[in-house]
């Protein structure tokens, strides 16, 4: 017998995991809110100083935190999203026109990004039918109903966060700051995982592995995490 | 005088039915929460990727990687799970939930709704309104009947940019029950409480259906 080997995927850091990133390129970023968001990677490119990027994402941070960080130095160029709320240096530039932005529904945004992992080129979807989202796109009628048709994305580089990964890019996520980090990982012609905690490979159970390594090119244990909370929502205990 | 917030949503969750899978919008719609019928049991879906959600914790309890579709801290059921965006979609657009509730700027009286867009003004986005008036095989509207300037929000035609076409079945305003009919309009179902339907017809622009006795609602 051999002894047990692994495809390893660690990097010593954010920073290290940006190598080939260049300016005017797209990248994924994971995270729904401030749920889930690659925090170290985001850091590490707002300090690469990497400009003209191309964003999909569901949102685009809040002022101060998350992409939020990037807009303010006018590292993005473009932004793809569904809800875009909660963020008035985003609305600024985007009347301003120095943004450019396309918003597109969300289920249609999550679909997108698990084609492009998939390797299916294009598919259809009811949503968006009869909108202004459908303006342009091919038009089709399945058991009655109109669908339009949607392509995959591509994206040279995707940025995720999960709960805990093995050096083999293994990973689990937590709660809903799953959300759209799987597929995006899928999607990532380099994907970047950066995680709350970093085990060795035999750690973790294989029957409870959200994302197979196979996804993943890049893994580092995350730092510093902030976790900020968007809408602090509680009720009263009562006796 | 019409109903509350709270009454509107209290009078929705009269809809719901044992065993659905419900989705909640942002607004009134997540306030149905709080009325659910005795010995219904239903199960809310939050599409950014919970089933079960149950209510805000308690404080001290939040938790970051907790959160509903309106980003507000939320606790999870007994019986719940979690899964990814695509596959939140995938029970959105598969039809595996059985209702949607959700807000509305505008509702035309053939079931158009527009929700995400005020041009020039307001542009958030479409979130995940799109997709779930798309495919939502029931959809309930809850909204104010008209808006701040007093202006109907039931109309012939949508003035703003549409989220969805022909989508809505029922709506629930601070004045009324209303169900959707595309070939004659808005149907008139019952009243709010002391609310007469000359109330109720100038305050509606679309075509309205008002065909022998309105009930008041019960609340």
């Amino acid at each position: 017998m051999s002894t047990t080997k692994y495809i390893s995927k660690v990097v010593p850091d954010a920073t290290a995991a940006l190598e080939g990133l260049e300016d005017n390129m797209t990248m994924m970023f994971g995270g729904f809110g401030l749920c889930g968001i690659p925090e170290n990677s985001i850091s590490a490119i707002r300090e690469k100083g990497t400009t003209g990027i191309t964003c999909i994402s569901n949102n685009a941070g809040i002022d101060d935190f998350g992409l939020g960080l990037l807009l303010h130095t006018r590292q993005i160029k473009k932004m793809i999203a569904s809800y875009v709320g909660e963020n008035d240096e985003f609305e600024r530039q985007m009347l301003s026109g120095e943004l450019e932005v396309e918003l597109i529904p969300q289920g249609t945004l999550a679909e997108r990004c698990r084609a492009a992992g998939a390797g299916v080129p294009a598919f259809y979807t009811p949503a968006g039918y009869g909108t202004e989202v459908a303006k342009g796109k091919e038009m089709r009628v399945f058991n009655g109903k109109p669908h339009i048709l949607e392509h995959a994305f591509e994206a040279p580089f995707a940025f995720v966060k999960a709960w805990k990964g093995d050096k083999a890019g293994n990973l689990i996520f937590k709660g809903t700051a799953r959300n759209f980090n799987p597929m995006m990982a899928m999607a990532g012609k380099i994907t970047v995982a950066e995680v709350e905690e970093l085990v060795e490979v035999g750690q973790l159970e294989p029957n409870s592995i959200h994302i197979p390594g196979i996804f993943v090119q890049r893994i580092f244990q995350g730092v510093d995490y902030e976790k900020r909370i968007e809408q602090r929502t509680v009720r009263a205990k009562s006796e | 005088m019409g109903l509350s917030k709270d009454q509107i949503a209290q009078r929705i969750a009269q809809e719901l039915s044992d065993g659905w899978y419900v989705n909640l919008g942002i607004g009134i719609p997540t306030l149905v929460a709080n009325h659910i019928p005795q010995g219904v049991n239903v199960e809310f879906q939050s599409e950014n990727g919970i089933l079960g959600m149950g209510p805000f914790p308690f404080e001290g309890e939040e938790d970051a990687d907790l959160i509903n579709a309106g980003k507000q801290t939320i606790t999870a059921m007994p019986g719940a799970s979690f899964f990814s965006s695509e596959l939140s979609f995938a029970m959105i657009r598969g039809q595996h939930v059985q209702l949607t509730v959700l807000g509305a700027m505008e509702v035309s009286d053939n079931g158009d709704i527009a929700n995400w867009k005020i041009p020039g003004r307001m542009v958030k986005g479409m979130g995940g309104a799109m997709d779930l008036v798309a495919s939502a095989e029931n959809i309930i509207v809850a909204m104010q009947h008209t808006n701040r300037a007093g202006e109907s929000k039931l109309l012939t035609n949508c003035s703003l940019p549409l989220t969805g076409v022909q989508c809505v079945k029922k709506i629930v305003t601070d004045l009324a029950v209303l169900e959707v009919d595309p070939e004659r309009g808005f149907v008139l179902l019952e009243r709010a409480p002391g609310v007469t339907i000359d109330e109720i017809r100038s305050k509606t622009a679309g075509r309205l259906v008002v065909e022998g006795n309105i009930p008041e609602m019960q609340l």
